[in-house]
């Protein structure tokens, strides 16, 4: 199993001096950029950090928000391939449909690439329903956009002799030529993110990474319709290095110590939904039909406990977390119990994407966190033997 | 026959896409004066009582637009640019004459993108709380909004008694729920960006050279009287007249008065020609 050091990269400071939503109508007047500083700088340590202890690392982005400092994601990309050595750089991810310019993408994701020579992992998203307020980009076409400039992004790695044309429904260039070009062949891994089965499928034909986030003991479904159409369009089971969860992780020696700290990065959950009711869901982000069942009042919970209990993130307790696979704390043992036991439920799963750093976490305490993880935890899931790939794909046609 | 029944819109196939058109009038089509009723951005409904008032003087058509409510979208629909070239089809393929166009709020601007185009056979125009055009400066919010205030204050805005606008959606039937649904994203995907208005239109609007009522319902606060009265302002002879009592949606909460207002208009227009 790889492992991904992921930190929202928080203003953490503003968080309780909000009038009800901590993004979009946010005034920027509540962030010191002095102080903004310092978070970046402390962040992109603990990053080095994560990439010295043998951890990969993941960066994001959102817009306008105090959540997440990092509102164009290339810069971290940027600052990170020069200053770490070896760890896989994952953007989970890029919002390309929000983008005006995918060529512009292309670039920035290409020279990133080189500069780490080769470690960028390259996560495209449709983002989360509050960016479009930011981008202003029509909600209805925003997953056309994002399939063209997908298709885009992948034509300007894979061109190497010359220019090409592009006249699309949404992107228009005549001369398509960049430099540098990708030191991965044919290009950068691809990886996405979803929360619905039918995305899941276009994600398992196409082979890319499908990552989950906040699923809990939901994520089984989602990675069954993956499995499925992966083995119909592929002729083979998908391996566990397909499949990405973001969860949650909070060790320390002690039980109460890492309870502790689980309730400081349950802070991102506290956070999170914090937002403008309207921004919450624009017209044409849902297919019609799931906003028929919004509009009357039953939007589908998404987050279940092992035995099935349906819990709220943003209210959960720390055992309620656990329990449902968002949050992985205590001990190194205990941790690597409920990460195993997660894996097995998911018939596989061959990257966490760990939080390992949110909320009110200080520095002392991430940098205490990663080490004991990746001294305690991380090898024996290196040396963890996933469930058959074959088997599960082979159960799941059945 | 149930009033349901009789109320229960037709359907027309256009551009190979099935929308529903109620048609409503003492007439047949094509022997009393035909009127388009062009619906605003909420969609419409058979029970509009508008529907009923405008159908005593006249042979109304109500079509849902196209992606709205029950109706289909045609492939590629995505501008009211296209919507305008979709009824002028429609028109031809229905053989409209010298039809009156009333259209309010969103149906207002796919009138004056119907008017820019071709008026040969329209005689005479009506926008209600008309969208479309951009009168202020870059950095002034000539329409307030819609898709960042709560569904409360929406009602606030765009109705003189916001009760109006409630909906129930806990208790009716699915299929409504779902034609509600699509409203909202037909309104997103034709007035998302540019925000309620096509930046090319103005400069156009010299070319509408039919008589032209503006009406107005004054308490709509999600567009300014002055907004209207700027609009009305670009197009030659236009007339503005106020409904008081009124909002964005005057012909919901003052059918007889709008109703009135466009016969008066639609009379002293015969009296000019005659």
């Amino acid at each position: 199993m790889r492992v991904y050091q992921f930190s929202e990269q928080a203003y953490y400071p503003a968080w309780n001096d909000h009038s009800g939503s901590l993004r979009v109508i946010f005034p920027n007047r509540k962030c010191d950029p002095r102080v903004a500083a310092d978070l970046f700088h402390r962040y992109y340590d603990e990053y080095q950090a994560a990439d010295e202890l043998g951890l990969d690392i993941m960066l994001n982005e959102h817009h306008q928000t105090a959540t997440c400092m990092s509102s164009t994601v290339a810069v971290g990309l940027a600052v990170l391939a020069r200053a770490t050595k070896r760890a896989r750089l994952l953007v989970l991810g890029y919002p390309i449909g929000h983008r005006p310019d995918p060529l512009r993408a292309a670039e920035e994701l290409s020279t990133i690439d080189v500069i780490s020579r080769g470690r960028l992992d390259m996560g495209f998203i449709k983002g989360i329903p509050y960016e479009i307020a930011a981008s202003n980009q029509n909600p209805v076409f925003l997953m056309d956009r994002f399939w063209e400039a997908h298709d885009f992004i992948i034509k300007a790695m894979t061109t190497h002799d010359g220019t090409f044309n592009w006249e699309g429904e949404y992107f228009h260039y005549r001369q398509v030529n960049i430099w540098p070009r990708v030191w991965q062949e044919p290009h950068p891994p691809v990886w996405s993110t979803t929360g619905s089965s039918t995305q899941a499928r276009v994600l398992g034909e196409r082979g890319y990474v499908m990552a989950t986030l906040g699923t809990g003991f939901g994520t089984r479904k989602l990675y069954d319709a993956y499995r499925k159409s992966y083995l119909g369009k592929h002729g083979k089971a998908p391996g566990a290095d397909r499949f990405a969860y973001l969860g949650l992780v909070a060790v320390a020696n002690d039980r109460e110590e890492a309870r502790k700290r689980g309730e400081l990065i349950a802070g991102y959950l506290r956070t999170s939904p914090i937002v403008h009711l309207p921004f919450r869901n624009p017209p044409g982000y849902l297919p019609p039909e799931d906003n028929a069942r919004v509009l009357r009042g039953e939007s589908p919970p998404r987050t279940y406990t092992k035995g099935g209990r349906i819990i709220s993130m943003q209210t959960a307790s720390i055992d309620d977390l656990i329990d449902a696979g968002v949050l992985f704390c205590g001990t190194p043992d205990d941790v690597y119990e409920q990460l195993t036991a997660f894996c097995d439920h998911c018939g596989g799963m061959g990257n966490l994407l760990m939080m390992g750093q949110a909320g009110f976490l200080t520095h002392e305490q991430t940098i205490d966190n990663l080490s004991l993880f990746s001294r305690e935890v991380l090898p024996r899931l290196k040396a963890y033997r996933q469930p058959d790939a074959e088997a599960v794909a082979a159960a799941v046609a059945a | 026959m149930s009033l349901a029944a009789e109320c229960a819109p037709d359907t027309l196939v256009v551009e190979g896409a099935r929308i529903e058109l109620i048609e409503r009038g003492n007439g047949e089509r094509g022997k009393s004066q035909p009127l388009l009723f062009l619906h605003a951005e909420n969609g419409i409904e058979p029970s509009l009582p508008a529907i009923g008032e405008l159908a005593k003087s006249a042979h109304v058509l109500a079509p849902t637009h196209p992606g709205f409510g029950r109706s289909e979208l045609p492939k590629g629909m995505r501008s009211v640019d296209d919507l305008s070239y979709f009824y002028l089809d429609l028109f031809d393929q229905i053989d409209l004459r010298d039809v009156t166009v009333v259209g309010v709020a969103f149906g207002a601007w796919i009138a004056a993108e119907i008017a820019v185009k071709s008026t040969a056979r329209i005689s005479r125009l009506v926008m209600a709380n008309a969208v479309g055009v951009k009168v202020g400066d870059r950095e002034t919010r000539d329409i307030a909004d819609i898709f960042a205030v709560t569904d409360p204050e929406y009602r606030e805005m765009v109705y003189c008694d916001p009760n109006v606008g409630r909906r129930d959606y806990k208790t009716l039937p699915d299929a409504e729920v779902l034609a509600a649904a699509r409203t909202r994203e037909a309104t997103a995907r034709f007035a998302w960006n540019p925000y309620f208005h096509n930046p090319r239109l103005k400069s156009r609007l010299h070319r509408v050279r039919i008589p032209t009522l503006f009406l107005w319902g004054t308490h709509d606060r999600m567009l300014s009287e002055a907004y209207g009265r700027a609009y009305c302002a670009m197009i030659p002879g236009a007339r503005f007249e106020t409904i008081e009592r009124a909002g964005h949606f005057p012909q919901e909460e003052q059918p007889k008065m709008f109703a009135e207002k466009v016969f008066a208009f639609a009379g002293k227009v015969q009296e000019r020609v005659a």
